[in-house]
């Protein structure tokens, strides 16, 4: 079928500038990109390099303080930089759709899903209140959303996060676009809920024939999606080809660096002899949030020097247990020892030099930093309040704290959070962490908000620091990469009880809990076939993400 | 019809052609709109109404053109991060600092400027403008145009002295209810509660009333009036701020409230605290001018625009202007605030981006 394969999206030399200290400044330097019909591209790179922008130009679209500078973009024949508001109105949603990185946010929350699915339906394609809704349903139906018939009914927040993508999906096809551009829909989701989604998504647009552009900054998921693959770097096209051969067969450094970013991995640290005391102890503890009792009886041991993972899907109770830990979710049952010697339940009745020995790295270091504080203040208060420094002595302390987390003090120490990236505002929560000289770390999410590049760097760091100074860790993370590269001891959580704890090797080596084995699993792999073989294993569609998780 | 109106309508006619040639939608809905207001008023108040609304537009224009070469004259003058602020700035932003700059002069410059002092008397009462007094006489005989000038430096000094009390009181309690949270949060709350209950105005002539109506009892009293406002726009925003990680991190610190408050929370909401400062100034202002009207406000002979209106207000009944020059210095200086407001505002919303 010759018009199936026909062109569908040209994108020539397309250049957009983005205006930023009164200035415009170019941020995609001339991209060309060929889609052709039922083709599905990923388009990969790290944050910045232009992926969504490119996506969004795709439509004819560009965010505010952005305009297309150069270049054409040909959709079916169709110059959308040239075309009026109203052609592109007329195209948008009816031919070209758009599913966004968070459907939570990105749903309106006061209507239910069938009127928000019905709309551009009902704008584009003139029909009726009751064929739309049926038409829903089948879509519904189609993505192996629970009951497809009422679930329209429901508002997003009576839905999972990844129904709700789903039945972005859905909303996307309702119209039977030509083209869907795909802008991270599985980012903020688990594991075992986006292999669900993947596979609902790739579902139906093989069905329906239709173009992707599958923006995304994880290649295990790109491998599964695309057809063929372009990297991205700076808004500059570093290389493009069939997704095998990408993957089998990179030319470019910045690729190959891109693909061996999985590479860092350690091995288990011996374990401590039998009976040493550890050093962070939970003890048989429950928790609730008022009358919700979140955690059920959780103990484990934390030893110096050594990394535990907690690891286990949204909700599971990982960092309840971590707030418990500090201090700031009194246990209704059980305690928290340090090295032998019970805490008191609340941090306020903590001794200081017991809130120095806990510190905590957080997820998003944006909210994490105090944005008017500069980097030096940030950093030194811990210093001046545990360790009593002043003037010289304190500036030196931070000079040091930020060789180690190599920043270069001369460039940094006065700057403000907003003027440094993600990966440099982490590099600062670890240092402020380290600057109380505490014995444990607790690390949250730490990885999850940054790109896989810098996210390697930033497990590496930790790495250097825990034997530099011998620094126990507690990782809590739901990434079984990051598992894998660097914790001594994992800790598997579901619905707040601990279902599996041992070493690491012992737990990726089989046979495992079942529940481990699910998240072990639902890990995508740089294998283009991977998806295919695990459906065959899990026995169809039917059986993954939250229909498998409930079965345990 | 004058040669005036004549050329009045061919002028208005010309430029709502223009507008519309050029496809100018705003400048052209304005523009025929004036057309037809000026067609009307015209035919129903003749020559004058259009006399009328020409002095309007020649003001406004004269104040737009003041207003432009002020911004543009502290662009050139401003460090690199300021000028950058300014050439952000709309005009009316512009023309409120220039007004606000002209009446902190006044302030400030007081005995040098105004030609007599505010409780000399010059001349008989009620007397016209000369050349010696160029705004007239009061009711004593005093200089209308020196009262006005020392008035500035009166009424503006308390009402700033006010609100920087009121927000003094606020914004403490406000972190302190938002930061502590609990039960301190709720003592706080229902006393606010019951402040705000009382309607402003009769709460402040009780007050004055027993306490009698000195400059520190009138400044305590508004202050304290005004300042449950403060406290919960502060205990909202500062809400916003102490869900934080950094906060959570500074508080598994071990740090004591007053850093929290004063060091963690207080330099994040900064922005939208000094645009509620000059909110409330204008509205603290209009207060004292009001209470000085009733009386209960700055005590005679000081000189006070809200007790100058009230002194003169007869005067209105013989189609003078009199009475009104204060009152539009009352005005002029709230609009200007407000003009900077709205601008700070729009800075602190980040929608420059």
């Amino acid at each position: 079928m010759a018009s199936e394969k026909s062109v569908l999206l040209t994108i020539k030399d397309l250049r957009i500038e983005g205006y930023s200290d009164e200035q415009w400044i170019e941020i995609v330097h001339g991209v060309d990109l060929t889609l052709h019909r039922g083709e599905v591209m990923g388009l990969i790179g790290e944050s910045g390099a232009g992926k969504s922008t490119i996506g969004l130009a795709a439509m004819g679209f560009t965010r505010d303080g952005c305009r297309i500078s150069g270049g054409s973009v040909n959709f079916d024949g169709i110059d959308l930089t040239t075309a009026t508001r109203g052609e592109k109105r007329a195209l948008r949603g009816s031919r070209i759709a758009y599913v966004a990185q968070s459907a939570a946010a990105s749903f309106n929350p006061a209507h239910k899903l069938f009127d928000q699915h019905s709309e551009s339906a009902r704008l584009h394609r003139t029909e009726n209140w009751k064929d739309s809704r049926e038409d829903a349903i089948e879509l519904y139906r189609q993505l192996r959303l629970p009951n497809p018939d009422e679930i329209g009914f429901r508002y997003p927040h009576q839905v999972s996060g990844g129904q709700l993508q789903r039945a972005m999906t859905a909303m996307a096809m309702s119209c039977r676009p030509d083209l869907i551009i795909f802008d991270e829909p599985t980012t903020a989701l688990d594991v075992t809920t986006q292999i669900e989604v993947l596979a609902a998504i790739r579902d139906i647009v093989e069905q329906f024939n239709t173009a992707a552009l599958y923006i995304t900054h994880d290649l295990a998921v790109v491998a599964q999606m695309a057809d063929r693959i372009k990297v991205l770097l700076k808004g500059d096209e570093v290389e493009e080809a069939e997704t095998v051969k990408m993957l089998s067969d990179p030319q470019e450094d910045y690729t190959k660096s891109l693909w061996a970013v999985r590479s860092f991995e350690r091995d288990e640290k011996p374990r401590p002899p039998e009976g040493t005391t550890p050093l962070v102890s939970v003890k048989g503890v429950h928790a609730s949030y008022g009358p919700v009792k979140v955690l059920h009886d959780v103990s484990f041991d934390i030893h110096k020097g050594r990394t535990v993972a907690v690891v286990g899907e949204s909700g599971s109770g990982k960092s309840t247990t971590a707030r418990v830990i500090t201090g700031l979710l009194p246990p209704s049952e059980g305690h928290v020892e340090f090295l032998g010697t019970p805490l008191p339940r609340a941090y306020k009745d903590r001794t200081k030099d017991q809130l120095r020995q806990a510190q905590m790295i957080y997820q998003m270091a944006d909210t994490a930093l105090n944005p008017k504080k500069s980097i030096g203040e940030i950093i030194g208060r811990p210093a001046q309040f545990y360790g009593g420094l002043r003037g010289a002595d304190l500036k030196k302390r931070v000079d040091q704290l930020l060789d180690q987390i190599e920043l270069e003090p001369s460039l940094y120490y006065h700057r403000l959070p907003s003027e440094l990236s993600g990966g440099q505002k982490q590099r600062v929560g670890i240092a402020r962490a380290l600057a109380a000289e505490p014995t444990f770390i607790i690390c949250d999410e730490v990885t999850s908000a940054l790109d896989q590049l810098v996210a390697e760097g930033i497990l590496r760091l930790l790495d250097k620091l825990q034997k530099e100074l011998d620094l126990a860790y507690m990782f809590i993370t739901h990434d079984l990469a990051t598992v894998r590269s660097i914790a001594d001891e994992v800790v598997v959580m579901k619905e707040g009880k601990v279902v599996e704890a041992g070493g690491k090797t012992e737990m990726f080596t089989p046979p495992h809990h079942e529940y481990t084995d699910l998240l072990l699993s639902s890990v995508p792999e740089m294998d283009p076939d991977w998806l295919d073989k695990l459906l065959k294993e899990r026995g169809g569609i039917t059986n993954l993400g939250e229909a498998a998780s409930s079965q345990i | 019809m004058g040669t005036f109106s004549i050329v009045y309508f061919a002028l208005l006619i010309a430029a709502t052609a223009a507008a519309a040639y050029f496809k100018n939608r705003t400048a052209l809905l304005l523009l025929f709109t004036l057309l037809i207001v000026s067609f009307l008023s015209g035919l129903l108040g003749g020559t004058n109404v259009l006399v009328g609304f020409t002095i309007a537009a020649g003001l406004l224009a004269a104040a737009a053109g003041v207003s432009y070469s002020f911004k543009e004259a502290l662009i050139a003058i401003l460090p690199p991060e300021g000028a950058k602020l300014m050439r952000t700035a709309p005009l009316t932003a512009a023309f409120g600092l220039l007004v606000i700059l002209t009446y902190i002069v006044a302030a400030i410059f007081a005995p040098v400027i105004a030609p007599f002092g505010e409780a000399e008397v010059i001349g008989g009462a009620f007397a016209p403008p000369d050349d010696q007094m160029l705004l007239g006489g009061d009711q004593l005989g005093r200089d209308l145009f020196s009262r006005l000038i020392y008035g500035a430096r009166n009424t503006v000094g308390v009402a700033i002295v006010t609100t920087a009390l009121a927000f003094l009181i606020g914004t403490v309690a406000g972190l302190v209810a938002a930061t502590m949270g609990g039960w301190v949060d709720q003592l706080l709350g229902r006393i606010v509660d019951i402040l705000l209950a009382i309607p402003q105005l009769i709460f402040a002539l009780l007050l004055l009333t027993i306490f009698g109506a000195g400059i520190i009892e009138l400044t305590v009293v508004i202050a304290v009036l005004y300042s449950p406002l403060v406290f919960r726009l502060t205990r909202a925003v500062a809400g916003n701020i102490v869900v934080m990680d950094y906060i959570e991190a500074a508080r598994l610190r071990g740090e004591s409230t007053w850093y929290l408050v004063s060091r963690e929370v207080l330099p994040n909401i900064t922005a939208p605290l000094a645009a509620e400062f000059g909110l409330r100034f204008c509205f603290v202002f209009l207060a004292i001018s009001a209470l000085s009207f009733l009386g209960l406000g700055i005590q005679p002979p000081t000189a006070d625009w809200g007790s100058m209106v009230r002194e003169t207000a007869s005067l209105i009944s013989f189609g003078l202007v009199t009475p009104l020059i204060p009152a539009a210095a009352i005005a002029l200086l709230t609009v200007a605030v407000n003009f900077v407001v709205d601008w700070m505002l729009y800075i602190s919303s980040g929608l420059k981006e």
